[in-house]
Formats: structure tokens, sequence, C-alpha cells
């Protein structure tokens, strides 16, 4: 399961509508525990692939020594990944598979069609390897604060 | 020295997030950790020892690979390593969205 409040959620689908037609990208801190990953904070990051942004993502390694040293600041880890697929289904590609090596994080994509947010699903990175690794669909829980009462 | 460890290898290394390794280099800091962690070499080296294609590995803020002396670099107790492997993906679409997009 995949556990991100309604803020995060939003924020992340409302980048890949910023981004449209091209593909946006950004990372989930949060915690990892048995019940799944738990999404506290989204970072975004930039798109280093604009030779060919509308449908390929990229994020500079050194970008991610930095969110990662963000994270270990906030006491958090870096438990999954966001991009978008504009005009394009909320499934994994063979590329997104190809290109995968984090093993238990959660990789959520965004369907952005016409330049608007559509479906959004998040996929486990389950494996030990780059032999046995999978994808397996993850639920998503989104957690909406509680309007303070009047 | 410090290195830190990526959420998907902590689990060779008991769930350390940072690990403190002595050596001389990046070769020596390197076979130092894969000693005490033998579970990481498989995971960093591919079977001719090199770093694995997707293993990046910053030398404070410096990629490893564009250092003059690369592995052989000296090290200081103060310097850190980061592991991070890459983060990449795509939809696998062929045709350009625009102008400014080439088609694959």
């Amino acid at each position: 399961m995949l556990h991100i409040d309604y803020a995060n959620y939003e924020a992340l689908r409302a980048h890949g509508e910023e981004t449209y037609p091209h593909e946006c990208c950004g990372v989930l801190l949060g915690k990892s525990d048995a019940e799944g990953n738990h999404v506290r904070q989204i970072v975004r990051a930039g798109n280093t692939r604009t030779d060919s942004a509308h449908n390929r993502y990229n994020i500079a390694p050194i970008e991610l020594v930095k969110i990662q040293r963000q994270a270990r600041g906030l006491g958090l880890d870096i438990v999954g990944f966001y991009h978008s697929h504009p005009d394009h289904p909320a499934q994994w590609s063979p590329t997104d598979f190809a290109e995968a090596h984090w093993f238990g994080c959660s990789y959520v994509i965004t369907a952005v069609e016409k330049g608007k947010a559509a479906i959004t699903n998040s996929f486990l990175l389950t494996g030990t390897s780059e032999e046995d690794k999978k994808f397996r669909d993850q639920p998503i829980e989104i957690a909406v604060a509680e309007q303070a009462q009047q | 020295m410090n290195i830190h460890i990526p959420t998907p290898l902590r689990a060779y290394t008991g769930g350390a997030e940072t690990v403190s390794v002595p050596g001389a280099t990046v070769t020596e800091v390197f076979n130092n950790l894969t000693s005490q962690y033998p579970d990481l070499k498989q995971q960093l080296f591919n079977t001719e020892g090199k770093l694995r294609s997707f293993v990046n590995v910053y030398f404070n803020d410096e990629d490893l690979r564009y250092l003059p002396e690369k592995e052989a670099t000296a090290v200081a107790a103060t310097d850190e390593l980061t592991i991070i492997p890459s983060i990449a993906g795509g939809t696998d679409a062929v045709s350009p969205c625009c102008s400014c997009c080439p088609s694959l």
C-alpha cells in the first residue's frame, strides 16, 4: 500500500499538468514499514531529458544526492518516485521497467490527458536484483485531513 | 569515511543509512565496504568487477566517473561517498509532441 495525504497526491498530479505535454518527475520522501510506503513530502525534480521530454524522464544523479541529503536532514527516506505520462496510460512501460532499480520503492505514474491529470497508479518494485525484479500493482490510500469543526 | 546508502540497498547494511568504512582511496573504501557487507558486492558491481551502469557514486558532490583519478582518488575521513541508483523512464510513445521534441 502507498499511503499519501490528499495535498501531496494533488500536488504530484498538478505537477504533471504544469509540465504537459512534457513528462514531470519527482521524489517521494517518507517512511516504510510493514504496511507499505508512507509519503510525508514530495520533492519536484527537473527532467534532464530535454531532448525527448514528451516521452522520457531522467533525474540528474546529483539532484538525487541532494534530495537524499534533504531527506536525511528531515529524518525521512526516499520511498518512491513519480512521473507523468502525457496522453498515455498510467501504466509502466518497458522503459520504466528497464530503468527501475529502487527495490521496495513506489513508482507513481499519472496519465495526463490533453493537459488534465487523469488516472494515477502506483507500482511497487519488488525483487532483489535485475534478474528477478517485478513491478506489482500497489493500492494507493489517500488520507483526507478532517475539516476543523465549526 | 562515511558512505550513504540508498533505500533499496539498506537491506544489505542491516538497515543503516550511513556506514563508516576506512580506506585511503575510493577503491580501498569499496573493498572494505564489501568485506563488511558481502551481499552489497553483487548489487554494486558486475561480474567483471565494474560498477553497474545504473549505480552512481558521488565523492562529496562530484561524480566519481568524472574525477581525474576515478576509483584511485585519495579520500580523507571527512569526505563522503553517496551511492545513488539512477532513476529514469518514459512512455515509449514514438511521435513527437511539438517541434522541440524530436521523434525517437
